[in-house]
């Protein structure tokens, strides 16, 4: 009996490879998720590893040369080369690294404790002290680190502990923000309030419960601050304050490298390098431990990065004609969808007609695929394709629309709303500029002027109150039903023949939602246009539609007039579909009556 | 708009009397004063303390930062320990040199950096992961290295340009250019890296955004989705990074003038350190950050243009 028994004992046992997983100690989850960066933090402890031996290793001395053996080349003697004393440049960047790292991690110390210091006291306390040390950090954050670097070391120039630590209170600015911000929604949280309430001294709360949770950002804020130290310190060893030669720090020995570039440039390479790969290094350990800690490593960044094509490209296969029942506007034939880099299937070849004026509900829970039926329609898929079948409209195909060219796509008439009116606008032009682009993208002919007419009257016809004041708007100073009506008087710019309408009143509130579906129909009488309704609202698609398709796991369970859907449903899972909607259930009133 | 750009203003100006208060004290607290420094180890107490009074420096110090600051704002920085000369008159003249080499830097790389951000942004995978790899290397490689590499390379090796030194611009505007050629180059490796991720990655960000799919299905040209849409939502984040870019140039510009010899505010603050000239080294980091203030006052103005946000709160 080697399963877990929760039932036996009441408590839930965890799998073993989950209790594994949680058990799994920070750097093995970095070496598996993010080996990148988990190479750079070994190259980081191996530097240390250098610079704490030093002299150890080396193989020459760091600090007298053979004149005999100057300025060679890369041999098996001297694996770096010399320098013009013939000093060998290895045994050099060894004995270099330790004041090198040492004076980089005086800087990061001094700004890890001032950073941190500073920014939970801006996030605890609030108010005054909050905006006082907020200006420093702004003060800080506007001065360019190398001339900070320069007036500190014209003060302490003999004292460089000193000089590094006061260069790292300096560049703590950004540090105080970020940890302030860390602090703020951390302090928000119930426990801490409970905490206070039971009593915990303040330092307790801020010491255990608040600094333990910056631990991950402080780590990540640490490896790029160590970047940033070593590039001043190595700036300023250039500039000949830090190490006083003879002796070697990294910085020091680009300038020597510098003089006998032209004759033996390897100890510029050398040196160049080690700065390069040590920052590098904090960069790609940084960048590996955010991912860690915000767990965005989980494939969102990756979906956020995979870059989207404009451009046209040939379509992806060539698929067989197929005709277009007579009296169709829209038909849909053996359609199949498929996501990701894996192919993974969402719709498995689906079949359903619109008729031209009708209005045909899309209908299905949330993964059911409908709206990447409703998207592989319009051609715009994200991170998707058609793997089969045809899409049809008014007898030309356009399976993948998405390739076509502009003109094709404007000519076809086909309009689109969405379920967030407000991501469907564009945030940073007017609504009327949007409405006139659309406009005079389908009529060329017109002025900007009459373009900016019909776009006025356009929002009168979407029953907008002041059309004058909201063309002059921006999206997000509209409501969320004024946004879907400048939504809707969008599409209708392109005179459409087919508006598909990804669950058009689900964001917006239940009254809303009526006028927005009344004025759906409204237009739909007067132009005559079909609507394709996505939505998962039994209720609407009473409202609306003449016929229903319903979908589940990428597959039409039925399709059918909406009154045999209602009375007589065919398929079990419409049924039950139809019983959980929360509308069709008995009102209180009618439980009552029933108990009577 | 003009309500934020004034309030900025006046944040800058109480930025700027923070930071000359606070590197007067810093300065102030040097172990031996600018009289001993003056004298030289030899000199006798009546001989400093004579001095002392002639410098102002028996006074308190918030008196002293009080007569500085009055004659600051009139023009009057002081004399520089070291040169006979008035502080502003050199400082002036460092201005015209750090200001084309800042601005040269910053715009080239906002130009190259945008314009790679924008074509890995959709151009496809493949120069997406390159461009981190360059930016990564880009962003590692020390700009006092690069620019060493570049004055041995093409001023000694090739000749092309001058390896070091300073043309003014009245003089020769031609060889004025070719001197600014190389630091500018060294300067802007690290900026284009950093402009090319962040527009990459805004652009990516505004190119999942469901409104260019409606313009999509709209049947708008992609090209006119990218350059009338995307790019204008993309370059708001942009514009919010180039003040940071801005800081990061003036702190390479002091390395690299040091290493092309170029007479600007950088070379003047590092010889100031080396020979601890306080009045000098007070006014340049006043002069850095009066430079800083107003490129982020005009950062500010152009990002409440494209930010309607912005520009609608007020």
């Amino acid at each position: 009996m080697t399963e877990p028994t929760p039932l036996a004992t009441g408590v839930i046992v965890p799998t073993p490879e989950a209790a594994a997983r949680r058990a799994q100690s920070p750097l093995l989850q970095l070496a598996r998720r993010r080996p990148l960066a988990f190479a750079a933090l070994v190259y980081l402890a191996l530097l240390v590893l250098v610079a704490v031996l030093g002299t150890v290793i080396a193989p020459y001395d760091p600090v007298s040369g053979n004149l005999a053996e100057s300025l060679q080349g890369p041999s098996w003697a001297h694996w770096l080369g010399t320098d013009q004393l013939g000093r060998d440049t290895l045994s050099r960047l060894i004995v270099g690294t330790g004041p090198t790292l040492l004076y980089t991690g005086q800087v990061v110390a001094a700004a890890l404790i001032s950073g941190v210091a500073f920014g939970m006291l801006a996030g605890f306390a609030g108010g005054y002290v909050d905006t006082f040390i907020m200006a420093i950090s702004d003060l800080l954050m506007s001065l360019p680190g190398m001339v900070m670097l320069l007036v500190v070391l014209t003060l302490f120039q003999d004292n460089m502990p000193i000089a590094m630590v006061c260069i790292g209170v300096l560049v703590s600015g950004f540090l105080m923000r970020v940890i302030r911000a860390s602090t703020l929604s951390y302090r928000q949280e119930t426990f801490i309030d409970a905490a206070a309430v039971a009593g915990l001294p303040t330092s307790l709360i801020l010491g255990r419960h608040i600094l333990t949770r910056q631990l991950g950002t402080v780590l990540v804020q640490a490896s790029m601050l160590t970047g940033m130290a070593l590039l001043l310190v190595t700036g300023a060893a250039y500039l000949g304050f830090g190490t006083e030669p003879p002796y070697p720090s990294w910085g020091l020995m680009i300038g020597d490298g510098a003089q006998i570039f032209g004759t033996q440039p390897m100890l510029m390479v050398s040196a160049g390098l080690a700065i390069a790969c040590t920052v590098i290094a904090t960069g790609l350990l940084g960048e590996g431990l955010r991912d860690l800690t915000t767990e965005r490593w989980s494939g969102a960044r990756a979906r956020a990065r995979a870059p989207r094509r404009l451009r046209r490209r040939e379509p992806a296969m060539a698929l067989e004609q197929v005709d277009q029942p007579v009296n169709t506007l829209l038909s849909v034939r053996g359609l199949q969808v498929a996501y990701g880099d894996a192919d993974l299937g969402v719709v498995h070849g689906i079949d359903f007609d619109v008729a031209p004026g009708s209005t045909v509900g899309l209908l299905g829970e949330s993964g059911s695929g409908k709206s990447a039926t409703a998207r592989a329609i319009l051609g715009v898929l994200r991170n998707g394709r058609v793997t089969g079948g045809r899409v049809l409209f008014n007898g030309t195909d356009i399976t993948g629309i998405g390739e076509f060219p502009a003109a094709r796509r404007t000519e076809l008439g086909i309009a689109y709303i969405s379920q967030e009116p407000h991501m469907s606008l564009d945030p940073a032009w007017r609504v009327g500029a949007q409405l006139v682009e659309a406009l005079r993208q389908h009529r060329p002919e017109l002025s900007k002027v009459e373009a900016r007419e019909s776009a006025l009257d356009l929002l009168e016809k979407v029953q907008m109150r002041e059309p004058e004041e909201v063309f002059q708007k921006y999206a997000f100073e509209l409501s969320g039903g004024m946004a879907q009506r400048v939504s809707i008087a969008r599409a209708l710019c392109a005179e459409p023949q087919l508006l598909i309408a990804d669950e058009p009143t689900t964001a917006l509130d239940v009254t809303v939602q009526a006028e927005i579906l009344d004025l759906l129909r409204d237009i739909q009488l007067r132009t005559g246009m079909a609507i394709l309704l996505i939505t998962h609202d039994w209720g609407v698609v009473a409202d609306m539609c003449s016929s229903a398709v319903v979908m589940r796991n990428g597959v039409v369970c039925e399709a059918a007039p909406i009154e045999v859907l209602f009375s007589a449903p065919a398929d079990d899972y419409t049924a039950s579909l139809l019983a959980s909607n929360p509308a069709a259930m008995p009102t209180r009133e009618q439980r009552e009556e029933e108990r009577r | 708009m003009l309500k934020i750009i004034l309030r900025r203003a006046a944040a800058g100006v109480v930025l700027l009397f923070a930071v000359s208060a606070l590197t007067f004290t810093l300065v102030s607290l040097i172990p031996g004063d600018a009289a001993s420094a003056l004298l030289g180890p030899n000199a006798s107490e009546q001989q400093l303390t004579a001095l002392r009074e002639q410098l102002g420096l028996n006074l308190p110090l918030w008196q002293r930062y009080f007569e500085w600051a009055v004659s600051a704002v009139q023009g009057d920085l002081g004399t520089s320990i070291v040169s006979p000369q008035p502080v502003a008159t050199q400082l002036n003249r460092g201005l015209a040199v750090s200001i084309p080499l800042a601005f040269g830097a910053v715009v080239l790389a906002s130009a190259i950096g945008t314009a790679l951000g924008v074509y890995a942004a959709t151009e496809g995978r493949w120069l997406s992961k390159a461009l981190d790899v360059v930016a990564l290397i880009g962003m590692g490689l020390p700009p006092f290295w690069i620019a060493l590499v570049l004055s041995n390379v093409f001023g000694v090796e090739l000749g092309w340009f001058p390896a070091t030194g300073f043309v003014p611009f009245p003089d020769d505007p031609v060889l004025w250019a070719k001197s600014l050629v190389l630091p500018i180059a060294a300067l802007c490796v690290g900026g284009i890296a950093m402009v090319s991720k962040q527009t990459r990655d805004s652009v990516d960000e505004v190119l999942s955004k469901e409104f260019v799919d409606v313009l999509r299905v709209q049947g708008l040209s992609p090209r006119r989705i990218l350059f009338g849409h995307v790019l204008r939502n993309a370059a708001i984040p942009a514009i919010a990074v180039t003040g940071g870019l801005f800081v990061s140039t003036l702190s390479g510009a002091v390395l690299a003038e040091s290493v092309f010899g170029l007479p600007g505010l950088g070379s003047i603050a590092v010889r100031a350190t080396a020979t601890r000239d306080v009045p000098v080294i007070v006014a340049v980091a006043c002069y850095f950050c009066l430079i800083v203030i107003v490129v982020n006052l005009v950062l500010d103005a152009i990002y409440a243009f494209v930010d309607p946000k912005v520009r609608t709160r007020s």
